[in-house]
């Protein structure tokens, strides 16, 4: 059943033979083919801009994830995809075609709501059979189809339940069952696992991935959590203050982020003020730094990202710059070492113990410096001067959210 | 103490409802004396039944009560729906607007209306004064106790149930009917039940809107206490209080029972 239903909505790619399209990681890729496009779209709510200017294209079975901090948009984004809201300009394309207009019943596209949105007064096979059941489909069909996906959830033998007695993890299988039931071509899901605890959430995640490599549906995730974004996206779309900052796979925002905030949000790391002098040779701290980044103007100002694991730690003669420990945080991986440059504080990630007070010297290799145009973010982040625990804790978007939910239960 | 508050307490309802026990108690009463007891009697009762003037306006009022409940409560649960997706400063203006008829004195509300009926009437020769104006001040006057049970029900709705059945295919009108009314379906009950009963118990508007020929049974027992009053007044009293505790019990038990669920969902 599930196969036929994979097969079935894949024939597009039997019948045009001149589309190329290959594999990778399990997923089919299509090159120049949109399934969904977003044209230069702007939002407001009561006179603030909400999404400046947005255009976004998702490429059919892809799993792209909009990760960004609270408020920045995710959820607007969304509803505009799913036609809960209309924007104030720019045109949606479905498949090219233009559907900016068209209302929510009428898309091939379905929601998992950050809340479920369960029906109360139906049960669980009540629930996962709606939508089949407003398409006025056979009821042995219906039967069997619900089934399959109570399988696919993990929920067989759950049908007669009252969605109101199952735990939130349970809800939200549920909630996924009867969005794929009617076989969307897109889901659209808004920070899904935000309600659950640490380990259900990693076991959903990776559930998660499972069923969208088995049924080959692009996913539109929304998170705020960067990990989850990374371990699971095929494309990860990056967004801050009703704008994109940078779309590219986990690897690329990783290892080369085009801005300070993405540098920032994305894991950690020490951002500089440099000068680019010439192609593959740029300056900060006074010192003189071969690199792998071209394309500058002579002697531009840039901004200078370095990963706190990719600092070698050496013998204070033998390094390219020298510094003081100032304090050390066992993380169990790694030490987390604070060390003092010329009053410029860096995160350095060891295996190794350094104490406070010790004088240590640094290597950079070319491969570890990542050179970035300035941009409005410039200076604003990668200084950990103030850095404490404590901050990091109360900055940790999952820790205040873990406090939020425990008040709410 | 305890005691003390305890006497208090039933002093209070002595107070409360002692004129209804000697009304009840009245009702039986073989004589036409208001004073003494001459003895059991249900001859009262049997009178009530074939006074063609009270049969009459026993019919006006429960079809003027089933009309406004039903009526009103589709206005007024449409009404509270369109105020709910409002934005703050709107709904509250509007949540403010509803509550002014019901703390509005209702010889005001009576008066008001008699006069715009009279004055449509003068200048369309629509709206002559009779049943169907009783029924349209009637319908108005309902409303606002309707949207008022319906607002709270909307506002424990998860707002996305409405979404996630449009988001499954559903046409937004089905959509109302398969999911966001079996929600709020207790409130638009209760505002039913309370809609009927305070048409039922309505006399100062209806006296005011009914015109001549269509009397609802609280206007003809005021019209029958200014005759020399028979003991049947007691009987129809009786009967009419009996109606409309009978119907509070309801709402409440259908209040408590919204609630007890609620609570074991959590
Ligand atoms: N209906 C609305 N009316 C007014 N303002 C709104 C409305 N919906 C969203 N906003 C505002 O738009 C901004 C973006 O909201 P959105 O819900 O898209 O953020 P988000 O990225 O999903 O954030 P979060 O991670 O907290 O869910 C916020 O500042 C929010 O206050
Ligand atoms: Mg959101």
């Amino acid at each position: 059943m599930l196969l036929r239903f994979h097969a079935a909505g894949r024939d597009d790619i039997h019948h045009t033979p001149q589309e190329t399209f290959y594999r990778k990681g399990g997923c089919i890729y299509m090159d120049s083919k949109n399934i969904i496009r977003l044209e230069n779209i702007s939002v407001s709510f009561d006179d603030q801009s909400v999404l400046q200017n947005l255009d976004l294209q998702i490429s059919d079975g892809e799993f792209v994830t909009l990760l960004g901090p609270s408020g920045c948009g995710k959820t607007t984004t969304l509803r505009i995809i799913g036609g809960f809201l209309k924007p104030d300009s720019g045109s949606v394309f479905f498949d090219d075609q233009l559907v900016t207009d068209l209302p929510p019943h009428k898309r091939p596209v379905n929601t998992i709501f950050q809340r479920y949105a369960l029906f109360p007064h139906l049960n669980v096979f009540d629930n996962v059979a709606f939508g089949m059941q407003v398409r006025k489909m056979k009821k042995e069909e219906i039967r069997e189809r619900v089934e399959e996906m109570l399988r696919l959830v993990n929920l067989t033998g759950f049908e007669k339940r009252s969605v109101n007695t199952l735990s939130g993890g349970q809800q939200q299988r549920v909630a996924i069952a009867r969005a794929l039931a009617i076989h969307p071509r897109v889901l659209l899901l808004d920070e899904p696992l935000a309600a659950l605890d640490l380990k259900l959430r990693k076991d959903m995640q990776a559930e998660l991935k499972n069923i969208q490599k088995r049924l080959g549906i692009t996913f539109i995730y929304v998170t705020h959590d960067q990990e989850e974004a990374l371990s699971m996206s095929d494309t990860v779309v990056v967004m801050d203050s009703g704008k994109i900052q940078q779309i590219g796979t986990p690897q690329d925002i990783y290892n080369e982020p085009t801005n300070a905030f993405v540098a920032d949000f994305i894991g950690e790391s020490n951002i500089l003020d440099g000068v680019m002098l010439s192609d593959y040779l740029v300056e900060f701290f006074g010192r003189k730094f071969s690199c792998l980044d071209s394309g500058f103007e002579p002697n531009e100002p840039v901004d200078v990202v370095i990963r706190p694991e990719d600092i070698d730690i050496v013998e204070p003669i033998k390094g390219d710059l020298v510094g003081t420990v100032t304090s050390v945080t066992f993380k169990g991986v790694h030490y987390e070492t604070i060390v003092d440059f010329k009053g410029f504080k860096w995160m350095i990630q060891t295996t190794d113990f350094y104490d406070v007070d010790r004088t240590i010297g640094i290597k950079l290799n070319p491969e570890d410096i990542h050179i970035m145009k300035k941009s409005e973010y410039s200076g604003m982040f990668g200084d950990y001067s103030s850095y404490s625990e404590e901050f990091d804790e109360m900055a940790d978007p999952e820790a205040a959210l873990t406090g939020e939910e425990a008040e709410e239960r | 103490m305890k005691t003390l508050s305890r006497i208090y307490t039933a002093l209070i309802f002595l107070f409360l409802y002692s004129p209804i026990a000697v009304l009840v108690v009245f009702s039986f009463n073989n004589s036409r004396n208001r004073v003494k007891w001459n003895g059991f009697t249900l001859k009262w009762y049997a009178d009530l039944f074939e006074n063609e003037l009270i049969l009459e306006s026993l019919k006006v009022t429960l079809t003027v009560a089933i009309l406004a409940a039903v009526i009103s409560t589709v206005i007024g649960t449409l009404a509270a729906i369109g105020i709910h997706g409002m934005n703050r400063k709107l709904r509250q203006t509007f949540l403010a607007v509803n509550n002014i008829p019901m703390v509005n004195p209702e010889i005001v509300t009576g008066i008001s209306m008699m006069l715009m009926f009279v004055f449509v009437f003068r200048m369309t020769g629509l709206l002559r004064p009779g049943f169907f104006t009783l029924l349209l001040a009637h319908i108005t006057f309902c409303i606002p106790y309707v949207v008022l049970q319906v607002m709270p029900k909307l506002r424990q709705m998860n707002r996305h149930l409405y979404e996630a059945a449009v988001d499954l295919g559903c046409p937004p009108v089905s959509a109302f009917f398969k999911v966001v009314l079996p929600e709020i379906f207790p409130g638009v009950l209760t505002g039913a039940l309370m809609a009927f009963t305070m048409s039922l118990d309505d006399f100062v508007i209806s006296y005011f809107n009914a015109g001549s020929t269509a009397q609802t049974l609280p206007v003809t027992v005021y019209s029958m206490t200014k005759k020399p009053m028979t003991p049947e007044i007691n009987a129809l009293s009786t009967l009419m209080f009996l109606a409309v505790l009978l119907l509070l019990i309801l709402v409440n038990v259908a209040q408590i029972r919204d609630a007890s669920k609620k609570g074991r969902k959590i």
